[in-house]
């Protein structure tokens, strides 16, 4: 008897597990629509510090290599390749700011030299190792767009 | 005067404003030990998007562009001064040197970089400094031709490239096939390539007097290559700094000398139509 409630317990949680990586929305998966994706790509809400840390890490989301940020004024040598987003919290709502994120030339056209971070490219001559990867896990697109959303400007 | 990047301390007001300053590039003029004035900006070739082709030496700070204004800063000039050495040194089974057949670099070579790469009617494709010194040397010296980046072959292509200085880059699209190879290495130069999905274009044509973080966008201009580059302490050869390019869009680079970066390099040099050689240029 306790052998089968021990059982029962184990294919629990494995179910809750395979549920928990469903919930992950894959990069081919998401669709934007009215340049918005509107459902959280993880199913949870972002962590707005973890997302401060995407923007500013260059191994992550490296955004300051193109945009300046006054929120990181300690940071020196913000790009100007792309718009200042110190404000860019007041100017977007939450779903178009992951649509930019996730694949900004769905929103801003292909012209745009803006990365799609959560997109697998596996042609052009993309890095072995990188091939059908996006930049961004999900996770770190929804703590980059909560760290996004707060920037109101100063 | 594109102002002290390096100084620490600055706010990000004073920062940004610079930013948008910069995009004028400055206004400085390019003369070099005294007297051999550079022409740096030109009016740009037909189908280019810029009114006018600019040296990456008007993107690099006051005190980089001062190295580059006499031959005793010039930390280039050593290699130069090794190809002048090698120039005259008997190699290979022939016994012969390079002046044996060509004499005095000085004349014999004079013009030669301003024109490269060149149609090659024996080898049906258009070749660069680094092909033709390695042709010489496999058929004429019989001596092993160089490994791609060898320091001796980045010395030789410097002193012969340094014959040019002062010379305005001009191909000859006519000869050959080199408009094929040219309108292949547009294709290139407009292709998006890596993860992070970066045609030539993305950075040195659409974004040229942009900061990337701490780097000034120049318009990618070859005229001074092989280029000598503090951060790496050493001259660069062109297709070393192709490679560098494509590797940062987190793609596989091609192989150096390939017929892409061959193309590639067909493209780049046409697009610096007019501007100054200046082998060995000095930059950060």
């Amino acid at each position: 008897m306790r052998g089968l409630v021990a059982a029962a317990g184990a294919v629990a949680l494995v179910m809750a597990s395979v549920a928990a990586a469903a919930a992950v929305t894959a990069p081919e998966e998401v669709k934007v629509e009215d340049m918005t994706v509107a459902a959280s790509l993880t199913g949870q809400p972002g962590d707005p510090a973890k997302g401060r840390s995407v923007f500013s890490s260059r191994s992550l989301g490296n955004c300051l290599a193109c945009h300046a940020n006054a929120d990181l004024a300690n940071e020196l040598f913000q790009g100007d390749v792309g718009p200042d987003l110190t404000d860019v919290g007041g100017r977007y709502e939450p779903g178009q700011l992951r649509a930019i994120v996730v694949d900004s030339k769905q929103v801003f056209g292909e012209q745009t030299v803006m990365p799609a971070f959560y997109h697998a490219i596996t042609d052009q001559r993309v890095r072995k190792d990188l091939a059908g990867k996006p930049i961004l896990t999900a996770e770190q697109v929804e703590d980059l767009v909560a760290y996004l959303v707060t920037l109101k400007g100063k | 005067m594109k102002g002290q990047l390096g100084m620490a301390g600055l706010g990000l007001a004073a920062l940004l404003s610079m930013g948008s300053a910069a995009s004028a590039q400055d206004a400085d003029k390019l003369v070099i030990n005294g007297d051999l004035e550079m022409t740096t900006r030109a009016p740009a070739p037909e189908g280019l998007p810029f009114e006018e082709v600019i040296s990456g030496w008007h993107f690099r700070e006051d005190e980089t562009q001062a190295l580059e204004t006499d031959d005793f800063d010039n930390p280039g000039m050593l290699m130069v001064e090794r190809g002048q050495d090698l120039w005259n040194e008997v190699q290979g089974a022939a016994g012969k040197s390079c002046a044996s057949c060509h004499g005095e670099a000085a004349e014999s070579m004079k013009g030669v970089g301003a024109k490269t790469p060149f149609w090659s009617a024996e080898a049906k494709r258009p070749v660069n400094l680094e092909l033709q010194i390695n042709q010489c040397r496999t058929e004429r010296m019989q001596a092993e031709p160089y490994k791609f980046d060898d320091p001796d072959q980045i010395a030789m292509v410097s002193f012969v490239r340094f014959q040019s200085r002062g010379m305005p880059v001009k191909l000859d699209l006519d000869q050959g096939d080199m408009k094929a190879w040219w309108e292949r290495g547009k294709e290139l130069y407009y292709t998006r390539f890596g993860q992070l999905d970066f045609s030539c274009a993305s950075c040195h044509e659409q974004n040229a007097g942009k900061y990337l973080r701490a780097d000034y966008l120049s318009q990618g201009q070859i005229n001074g290559f092989p280029t000598y580059r503090l951060k790496d302490a050493t001259l660069i050869s062109t297709h070393n700094r192709f490679k560098g390019c494509v590797r940062d869009t987190r793609a596989e680079p091609f192989q150096p000398l390939s017929d892409e970066f061959m193309a590639l390099e067909v493209y780049v040099a046409w697009r610096g139509t007019g501007l100054a050689v200046e082998t060995p240029a000095v930059r950060h």
